[in-house]
């Protein structure tokens, strides 16, 4: 069952963008990246009917939608679980995941823990607004401490999640962070992602306009924004602000805190997201529980693992080389006995 | 050994030999005590006799229950006979009790002047205190009516394997272990078994360990020969031969003729099985069944539960495969969601509910057929799909295959429901032509190319006849189109909240599986005086009771006619004309009367219902009384009503 078409004319964004009017609020963050996976698939070559997006309920669940590719709006948080029977039957298929902090994280809590740790090909995207928009404005599993909307009037008492924390505690095997208002970074990481054999995970920092504006303002402020995000580079030591003068360091604790480049001396972190371990990753992910100070960006964790949907059909494949599908012979076996 | 048998009696060198036309025999002890496999083994012994039977497992619904109490005990009743039958049998002939508390639990259903095998090692003070016997039963008159054979099958085992404990080839532990196979040696001694097929069988099962087949060859053997030549047994028995409709056979439990079921579906219609599916009683048989397949192309993938079960299916469907997800009732509860969302997409997944008593977490163990209700009305809205049901452990086999018919013809969600009855049952099963099987790849074409008149693929774009959308997998260029839970409108599947669109997409959905019921074929009704005036209905699992009652009334004179239901929904159009046919209309359930409250609801036809859950499923005995007691004058057919109304 492998595309009929293989055509292999280039194609464009426009290719990948259907004729349904996108009704997200103007404004909404989730605009910039539509666009954005829009253009990385046309240049990574992609077909649009071998790609599938699979979402769950929410504002960015209307996603496939938009998609001129094919597309499945499930129900509420169970998008991994169709995407990895669709993954799992189907190896031919580049199967993408969008589903957002409620629908992901609590509603479909389990799931995407399960489709985390068993390694399925997918990308998921997690579009983190800290907010239900399309219920207009509850509280989130990721709405901050204190956090004052429709429900929590007096201020949210829920501890957040962190996502990445989370995704690295899974163990998956490719995490990252971006934010929408950085299409050069969004581009580059999903691209990483993309390019990633197994689950791949990207919290998005996806701005909702109507319902919990600026969220991420700390992260994305002008004045803000050089002081707090941390930028990872493969194999770089890693350090911020506008002159480098901001350095992460490891404690011997295991934990990592940010200290003034000049006082960090040879104790500066040198990023490594190939590290078979995650504990490295994971210390880096509690820099910032939420992101309300320096706050990292870019790829976590990328690391080569056996891909669950890859094992399920070579044991099939094993298993049809060594016997036939003999059916009158399954039937026709045990004790069995003729009557004239 | 029944009231209903005659048997004769030939008198032998050593002793007699009595002529059966049927037995029951029920095998009881301690969950540890092998009891099931015993009767696996002699139900085997049975069908090779050229027996018919049906047999009926019964679990304890602890899997941990303390050893030595009646909440351990473990059950496994066999029914077997010379002429076709339909039940595991009223009451048992023959009770096989390995300790005080599966006597104390199941004596009070052994037929008076029944048989009796007790494991007298067992009856020390504690073991009666355990099983809550406030006195020996053996000694306080309760088992005057019974025929009793005390028989240490304990230390005749540790005797008869006294030489490979002393040699340290097996422990006395695993030396005690064996108690159940010097069981079956003695009870196939009583019927006249050979013991060489499960002999075979054991040194198969124990390959690796052959200390251990030699253990239970000797004990199994050592039972026999006890039999043989103590003079306790004064008759043996002998079940001859039934005549069974000519071909091979095997026997077959519902849950194995499932799992086999799904995948000639899936090979008659050229695609890949996909099982998602989450453990739970009594249904994970079929995944452990289908995952030992993997050899037919079958996938299947253990979730993380049962919603993502369910979730793993639909996105199995959408990528082309048959697609299934197996549970029960609890499991099916939390399944709903996504039964609702296959609705609308519209995809063939298949649903299989092997149903136990409920409500929550209910009687795991135990046979109910209480989740109907569940299967036509759960999903929120209106949400019809087609409901299937089997009738017998083998008659689950074809019940897939019907359900991979429909749901491929008509691109929609099938439920089908067993029981914990059916699942863990057994019954001779003929075993059928593969080339004579239903050729389910003519229910479909996947879709290869647009549809629209303007090069455009329109996902609901119907067929005019059985309105079924086109079935376009992702991989095929052109065909790009995105599925969701919202209404949509007709053709485009485009989202659509207008208010007539939802009223017309409502109507269409229900007419779709009403459609179903259109093309089958005409509902058979077993009435063979042809002029009965009594209908009894039933569905999926009480056909057997059912039927064996009808023939009971039918031996006796009377006149009944039986009618048993696959289709549910949609029901088989031909059933309400069938049941204005005859004066009283029966209606025997386990559950409270679900199929009843339906039918009378859309035909108002008076329907008597008859209603037990108490675990177990319905005895031939308690329907004839049943029948008798609703029906009354009525079973003396048209024919006398006419002569009475003249
Ligand atoms: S409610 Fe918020 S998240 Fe939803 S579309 Fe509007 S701006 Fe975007």
């Amino acid at each position: 069952m492998s595309a009929t078409d293989t055509t292999t004319t280039p194609l464009t964004r426009k290719d990948f963008a259907s004729d349904r009017e996108v009704r997200w609020c103007p404004g909404c963050g989730d605009y910039a990246i539509l666009a954005t996976i829009q253009t990385l698939l046309a240049e990574v070559g992609a077909r649009p009917e071998s790609t599938v997006f699979v979402s769950g309920i929410g504002c960015s669940s209307r996603f496939p939608y938009y998609m001129d590719t094919f597309g499945l709006h499930t129900i509420h948080g169970r998008a991994p679980t169709i995407a990895t029977g669709l993954a799992t039957s189907r190896p031919d298929l580049d199967v993408w995941v969008v589903t957002g902090d409620g629908d992901g994280l609590s509603i479909g809590g389990n799931h995407l823990l399960h489709a985390l740790r068993r390694n399925v090909n997918l990308n998921i995207l997690l579009f983190n607004n800290e907010i239900y928009g399309l219920t207009k404005g509850q509280y989130s599993p990721t709405s901050p401490l204190g956090a004052v909307h429709k429900s929590t009037p007096m201020g949210s008492v829920d501890r957040p999640l962190n996502p990445v924390s989370l995704a690295l505690g899974a163990e998956a095997t490719f995490v990252a962070r971006s934010i929408d208002a950085d299409r050069k970074h969004l581009m580059e990481t999903l691209t990483a992602a993309h390019a990633h054999r197994g689950t791949s995970f990207v919290e998005i920092y996806q701005n909702c306009v109507v319902f919990n504006d600026d969220a991420f303002i700390q992260v994305t402020g002008r004045d803000t924004k050089q002081h707090n995000q941390i930028r990872l580079t493969q194999g770089e030591p890693i350090v911020f602000g506008p002159d480098g003068e901001h350095a992460v360091v490891a404690d011997a604790d295991g934990s990592m805190s940010v200290v003034p480049t000049a006082e960090a001396g040879d104790r500066i972190v040198v990023h490594d997201a190939t590290r078979e371990d995650p504990t490295t990753a994971f210390a880096l992910s509690r820099l910032a529980p939420t992101p309300d100070r320096p706050t990292p960006f870019g790829v976590f964790r990328d690391v080569d693992a056996p891909v669950y949907d890859d094992l399920v059909r070579d044991q099939v494949a094993r298993a049809t080389a060594a016997k036939d599908a003999d059916l009158r012979a399954l039937l026709d076996a045990g004790n069995v006995w003729d009557v004239a | 050994m029944s009231a209903t048998t005659t048997g004769s009696t030939e008198t032998g060198p050593d002793r007699d030999r009595v002529r059966l036309h049927d037995a029951v025999i029920r095998f009881a002890g301690d969950s540890g005590d092998g009891m099931q496999l015993t009767g696996d083994r002699f139900t085997t012994e049975s069908g090779l006799a050229g027996n018919d039977l049906v047999t009926f497992p019964d679990y304890p619904a602890e899997i941990r229950a303390p050893a030595g109490t009646v909440a351990g005990v473990s059950s496994f009743q066999l029914h077997f006979s010379d002429h076709s039958i339909h039940t595991a049998g009223d009451a048992p002939d023959m009770l096989v009790a390995m300790n005080p508390a599966a006597l104390m639990k199941h004596m009070g259903d052994l037929k008076p002047g029944g048989t009796l095998i007790l494991n007298s090692d067992e009856f020390d003070e504690r073991s009666l205190a355990k099983a809550g016997a406030v006195t020996d039963p053996r000694e306080d008159g309760a088992l005057v009516d019974f025929t009793v054979h005390e028989v240490g099958l304990t230390s005749l085992t540790l005797r008869a394997l006294e030489e490979d404990v002393a040699s340290g080839a097996i422990t006395k532990k695993d030396a005690a272990r064996c108690k159940n196979m010097l069981a079956l040696g003695l009870v196939s001694f009583m019927f006249s078994r050979p013991t060489t097929g499960t002999e075979a069988w054991l040194r198969e099962k124990f390959a690796a360990k052959p200390a251990l087949a030699d253990a239970n060859v000797k004990a199994l053997r050592a039972g026999f020969n006890y039999g043989d030549t103590t003079e306790a047994f004064t008759f043996t028995y002998e079940v001859g031969r039934a005549e069974l409709p000519p071909g091979r056979y095997r026997t077959i439990s519902g849950n194995q003729a499932s799992a086999y079921g799904l995948v000639a579906a899936a090979q008659r219609a050229g695609l890949p099985l996909f099982l998602g599916s989450y453990p739970i009683t009594p249904a994970s048989d079929i995944l452990h069944e289908l995952a030992k397949l993997k050899h037919f192309g079958v996938t299947t993938f253990q979730a993380e539960d049962e919603i993502a079960a369910m979730g793993s299916a639909i996105g199995a469907a959408f990528g082309g495969a048959l697609a299934v997800t197996t549970s029960s009732g609890p499991g099916i509860a939390l399944k709903t969601e996504g039964i609702g969302l296959a609705t609308m997409y519209e995809l063939p997944v298949l649903v299989v509910n092997v149903q136990r008593g409920g409500p929550s977490t209910g009687l795991p163990t135990k046979t109910e057929q209480s989740d109907l209700l569940q299967a036509l009305f759960s999903r929120n809205g209106e949400a019809p799909i087609p409901v299937v049901a089997a009738k017998s452990p083998g008659d689950a086999f074809d019940t897939m295959l019907e359900a991979a018919r429909i749901a491929l013809t008509y691109r929609t969600p099938v439920m089908i429901l067993t029981d914990g009855y059916l699942a863990n049952s057994a019954e001779p099963w003929r075993i059928p032509d593969v080339d004579t099987l239903p050729d389910l790849s003519a229910a479909f074409a996947f879709t290869t190319a647009p549809n629209g008149d303007d090069g455009e693929f329109l996902p609901f774009r119907r067929d005019p006849e059985t309105l079924a959308r086109p079935w376009g997998l992702p991989g095929t260029a052109g065909l790009e189109h995105r599925l969701g839970g919202l209404e949509k409108a007709p053709d485009t599947g485009d989202l659509s909240y207008d208010g007539a669109n939802h009223h017309a997409m409502t109507v269409l959905r229900h007419e779709r599986i009403a459609r179903i019921g259109a093309q089958l074929p005409p509902l058979e009704v077993d009435d063979p005086s042809g002029d009965a005036d009594v209908l009894v209905v039933g569905w999926g699992s009480t056909d057997g009771p059912i039927r064996a009652a009808c023939h009971t009334l039918r031996e006796d004179g009377r006149k009944v006619a039986h009618v048993q239901l696959r289709h549910l929904s949609p029901i088989h159009p031909d059933l309400e004309g069938i049941m204005r046919r005859y004066g009283t209309v029966i209606l025997p359930e386990n559950n409270m009367g679900q199929l009843a409250m339906l039918l009378r609801a859309r035909t108002l036809i008076d329907i008597q219902a008859y209603n037990r859950v108490t675990g177990a499923p319905f005895l031939s005995s308690e329907l004839v009384e049943v029948i008798t007691r609703m029906a009354g004058a009525g079973l003396d057919g048209r024919g006398a009503d006419a002569r009475r109304d003249a």
